[in-house]
């Protein structure tokens, strides 16, 4: 009897949230959704897609940057999107595909961390966090078979060895850590193209934010689902930097003056890209 | 056979009640300060590592007395109820007020239906944008709840400790203010009748709530756990 009590609390001891919620609430989970399986045939969902993020490390810290466009079939969903979050102090995460259930996952992804940090009174590594993102994504398998799926970039310091680090995963959760540089959505073949000419190693942090900007642009030059920096709304790319003293989100003007340079000289170039 | 003796609910819950009172009794005491700054959590606490102060959300905090596993499990239960309201509401819709009504209930169920009462006595503290909207409540172990203004004062020589922070509270209070106040007052009663000894930094736990995170750190969270270092530095 003593024993079984003692079972159970340990059992019932988790300091993961999503633990809590598949044993409490199950229907909370943005992946736990029942959902009907399609007709043979039938159209696929019409919903709005998440498109291109690039990472890049630089001297000291890592990068992560998202153009602001979501595009559902042929039509602009969203111009003000936004798609690269912080997790938590030292990571930040970077979404592309279905853009409702991926924007859940962060959301969740970030009470992740925060409840774990709660509980535990302290951290969770950056390979632990990176682990928990893979199990979220695994989650959400079934709902990426009917066409509904998610892929993110996770970026972090890590505070131990003291190095900033890139992941990247696919649809069923595997993880694979980056080097240099990565790209993912519909616009990456473009800005990963860009981003082996731009990147060179013990990039500044400015220099940093001004490659990732071109490799944005570029993105946007070539793919009709990602949006480029748009002067007439002030819409620049949304980017935050990651280094030893944390998460940063850049500022507009800087954004706005990195993004206007990229115009100008392809402008004085004058050439056919 | 053993025959069960009748036992009157009303010495039935006094007993209870006697019982979780001499547990709590024992234990060192915890001062919550409102002050100018934000609020300030001090717990008389030599480990460094075994937490009576604990984050619940972006503006509440949490202060215990009492059985550490009984209070723990409270805590944890709290982050959770909490974690689970911001997720499927939004961060703003969690209060002290719901919160502090769970723990009551939770407490008073306790108190009435199982073997025996938790021996706690908890704080439940939420750090508002001005000092009149900060919120205080105080949970006793038989789900009592109280709505306090000021400071909260709970443990062994709660009453002390109590009418010592009282004689020295201000609203103008900082953050260094409020913690030389509540080391002052939680000094051991047994060395009162001497010059009291000043409580040394590792003696003592103490977590802030910053009014102002936002505007000052950029963290939406106010909580801030303060290390020794940190102390001796705020004392200076």
């Amino acid at each position: 009897m003593q024993e079984s009590t003692a079972n159970r609390v340990a059992a019932n001891a988790t300091s993961s949230f999503t633990e809590h919620l598949q044993r409490d609430r199950p229907e909370l989970l943005p992946y736990n959704r029942g959902l009907q399986s399609a007709a043979p045939g039938a159209a696929p969902l019409q919903v709005p897609h998440a498109t291109t993020i690039v990472a890049l490390s630089y001297a000291g810290g890592v990068l992560m940057a998202g153009d602001r466009r979501a595009t559902m079939g042929n039509v602009i969903a969203s111009r003000h999107i936004e798609k690269v979050f912080p997790a938590d102090r030292y990571s930040v995460l970077g979404i592309a595909g279905t853009a409702g259930i991926a924007i859940d996952l962060t959301r969740l992804f970030q009470v992740e961390l925060e409840h774990y940090e709660k509980i535990e009174g302290t951290l969770l590594s950056l390979e632990g966090k990176a682990n928990r993102l893979g199990a979220m994504i695994r989650g959400n398998l079934p709902l990426a078979l009917q066409g509904l799926a998610v892929v993110p970039l996770f970026a972090g310091f890590d505070t131990s060895a003291g190095v900033g680090r890139l992941f990247s995963y696919d649809v069923t959760g595997g993880r694979y850590e980056e080097h240099e540089h990565h790209t993912v959505g519909s616009g990456s073949v473009f800005a990963r193209g860009a981003l082996k000419k731009l990147w060179r190693p013990n990039l500044n942090e400015a220099e940093a934010v001004s490659v990732a900007v071109e490799a944005l642009y570029d993105a946007a030059d070539d793919d009709s689902a990602t949006g480029g920096p748009d002067t007439v709304r002030k819409l620049w790319p949304v980017i935050y930097t990651v280094d030893r003293t944390g998460a940063r989100r850049v500022a507009e003007n800087e954004l706005a003056a990195a993004a206007t340079n990229v115009i100008e000289s392809r402008t004085n170039a004058g050439r056919e890209a | 056979m053993t025959q069960q003796f009748y036992v009157s609910p009303e010495q039935l819950m006094k007993d209870r009640a006697d019982f979780a009172r001499k547990g709590i009794a024992r234990g060192r005491s915890v001062a919550v300060i409102s002050c100018a700054d934000g609020i300030a959590l001090v717990a008389e606490n030599p480990s460094p590592s075994l937490h009576k102060i604990g984050e619940i959300y972006d503006k509440i905090a949490f202060a215990a007395v009492g059985k550490y596993n009984e209070f723990e499990s409270l805590r944890q239960a709290g982050v959770r109820y909490a974690d689970v309201r911001g997720y499927s509401y939004d961060r703003e819709d969690v209060t002290a007020r719901g919160l502090a009504s769970v723990y009551a209930q939770s407490l008073g169920a306790v108190f009435t239906a199982e073997q025996k009462p938790f021996e706690v006595e908890l704080a439940v503290a939420e750090v508002g944008p001005t000092q009149a909207e900060d919120h205080l409540y105080r949970l006793t172990f038989d789900g009592s709840i109280a709505d306090e203004h000021q400071f909260v004062v709970m443990g062994g020589q709660a009453d002390k400790v109590s009418s010592a922070i009282d004689e020295g509270w201000r609203s103008s209070l900082s953050f260094a203010d409020a913690l030389r106040l509540a080391m002052a007052a939680l000094v051991p009663a047994t060395e009162s009748d001497a010059q009291p000894k000043a409580l040394p930094a590792t003696a003592v736990e103490v977590a802030v709530l910053d009014r102002q995170s936002e505007s000052s750190r950029g963290s939406r969270r106010a909580f801030r756990r303060l290390d020794d270092a940190d102390i001796t530095a705020l004392l200076a």
